[in-house]
């Protein structure tokens, strides 16, 4: 069973891999928004020591590797799953022997572990190289921050799931697609960590799952959480994580009921 | 002329084509407005959120940098209206439709923008003219007899620029097979131009400048009307850069279109 769903990983990392050349590209890209989000901090800070606890070079280091998570979690499930449900093909796989979800889910893993090795580490080791960052020395430092954008894979997977499955309630789920998309890159810390947010904006965006995708595990990384508040950190992913299986699995439910398919 | 006539008449046509089918899908209309401006409001957030932390970016303050980020709207936002062809290689050189485009009387840039019009982009560029006023009265900024018309020479240079650049990134398609992926390089690029150039280091000011002339969308021509600048002929070579990206890209295009050999099929 477990050997079945493996193979999606497998299958999906290979294919990715045939279409390698698209995502060199895609380092160059990161770099250059890196770049522009570099040059518009350093703008900001001007003269100032540190804002709101970030000094210059933490901060580029926060944008770099928020950046680089992204290009690690990042994945276009949502329009997968969207497209399937238009298409009807989605009918098909529901009568196979397998969960058609944790299928999905494989399929993103193996996008993941392919984007991870070809897109996030070489594009560090070149982002590292052009701007000036701060890593972290200890080794804990970095286990703890792989093991976070690995949570962070796993929500952002499953906000993905959740805003595909609309597909089946909306008629046109573009919308609530790109809406979904905008709200991660803004309330996750991509564009502008949270603690530059005012202070209302900060005490809603603390009981989003957004935070846990970019603010957390980039926190971490850039040594601005640090000791006991790391595992505080760790658990309100995890929390996350598992508090999102509820909503997934009963639009899941909701949705198995309404399906019908034209013509079969 | 008459075959100028003849090309604003296909427009026409084209444009009912358009509203007559997006009309049985309204809704899709909307969410794609709603879309583009969701996009635009992020970077919009993103400048609000800064200034609470500074009170000037490279000396250039909130209500300015504002003013660029909706002159740049305006700008992008009718430059993606007439042109969007972001698929060009994909959708008529591998599919072949370029050999259809070829058969037909009317330029072959020409159908290709009007195949690809996308109306949505329009609501962009209001938003960003309501910027513009807004962030004009907010400046308190003197308003001379003359000031349209320059926007009007300014948005249609950049405009321009946009074209030239867009169209010679398409005709790449006709010299080589392969995707080269720098299409979506260029586009990023384009996004370092809605900030004011002075934060930005030398090399990547002299590229935004002369090379990818994306700094007059938005910084230079705008600062012609927030009255900001050393060099005063700078924003008045806009529409003098646009010409020039515009010439090279159509030349560019059509000598591409001149080797083109067709899809094979």
């Amino acid at each position: 069973m477990m050997s079945m769903y493996l193979d999606f990983v497998r299958i999906r990392f290979l294919m990715m891999l045939a279409y390698r050349v698209n995502y060199y590209s895609g380092i160059v890209i990161y770099a250059i928004n890196i770049g522009a989000y570099y040059f518009l901090w350093k703008a900001i800070f001007g003269e100032a020591e540190t804002l709101q606890g970030f000094t210059v070079i933490q901060m580029s280091t926060y944008v770099a590797v928020s950046w680089m998570a992204r290009a690690f979690y990042f994945n276009n499930l949502d329009r997968e799953i969207s497209n399937e449900i238009v298409d009807g093909s989605v009918a098909i796989q529901i009568i196979r022997p397998y969960s058609y979800l944790l299928v999905k889910m494989m399929q993103g893993f193996g996008e993941g572990l392919f984007r991870l090795l070809l897109f996030m580490i070489p594009g560090m080791v070149v982002v590292s190289f052009i701007f000036p960052l701060e890593l972290p020395t200890d080794p804990v430092q970095w286990i703890v921050f792989f093991v976070m954008i690995w949570f962070s894979f796993l929500i952002n997977t499953q906000l993905n799931l959740l805003t595909g499955l609309g597909a089946f309630f909306f008629e046109n789920n573009q919308g609530i697609m790109s809406m979904k998309r905008i709200m991660v890159d803004l309330l996750s810390g991509v564009v502008v960590p949270i603690a530059f947010f005012p202070g209302w904006a900060i005490s809603i965006m603390n009981w989003l799952p957004f935070q846990a995708i970019t603010y957390l595990p980039g926190s971490v990384f850039t040594g601005r959480i640090q000791g006991t508040d790391v595992w505080n950190a760790l658990l309100v992913q995890v929390a996350w994580t598992v508090v999102l299986i509820v909503p997934i699995m009963l639009v899941w439910r909701a949705a198995r009921r309404r399906l019908f398919v034209q013509g079969g | 002329m008459n075959r100028f006539a003849f090309t604003l008449g296909l427009y026409r046509d084209y444009l009912a084509n358009y509203l007559k089918t997006k009309l049985s899908y309204r809704a899709d209309f909307w969410i794609e407005v709603l879309s583009d401006l969701l996009f635009n409001g992020l970077n919009l957030v993103f400048i609000f959120i800064v200034f609470m932390h500074t009170p000037s970016l490279g000396g250039w303050s909130e209500a300015e940098v504002v003013f660029v980020y909706g002159y740049f709207m305006l700008a992008s936002g009718l430059f993606s209206t007439f042109f969007s062809a972001w698929n060009f290689s994909e959708r008529y050189i591998v599919k072949g439709e370029m050999d259809r485009v070829l058969t037909r009387p009317a330029h072959s840039l020409v159908q290709v923008m009007l195949e690809n019009m996308d109306p949505p982009a329009l609501f962009g560029g209001l938003v960003g003219l309501a910027i513009l006023i807004s962030s004009w009265t907010t400046l308190g900024l003197p308003f001379h007899w003359y000031d349209p018309l320059a926007l009007i020479v300014m948005v249609l240079g950049s405009c321009f620029i946009y074209m030239g650049i867009y169209t010679a990134m398409a005709a790449i398609s006709f010299y080589s097979d392969a995707p080269t992926g720098i299409g979506p390089l260029i586009y990023n690029i384009q996004n370092y131009g809605r900030y004011p150039v002075e934060i930005y280091n030398k090399t990547i000011k002299f590229l935004l400048t002369w090379l990818l002339p994306f700094a007059f969308v938005g910084v230079y021509p705008a600062s012609f009307f927030l009255g900001r600048l050393e060099e005063w002929w700078m924003p008045w070579l806009t529409p003098v850069v646009g010409l020039v990206f515009l010439t090279i890209g159509i030349s560019f295009w059509n000598y591409g279109v001149k080797r083109y050999r067709g899809a094979g099929s």
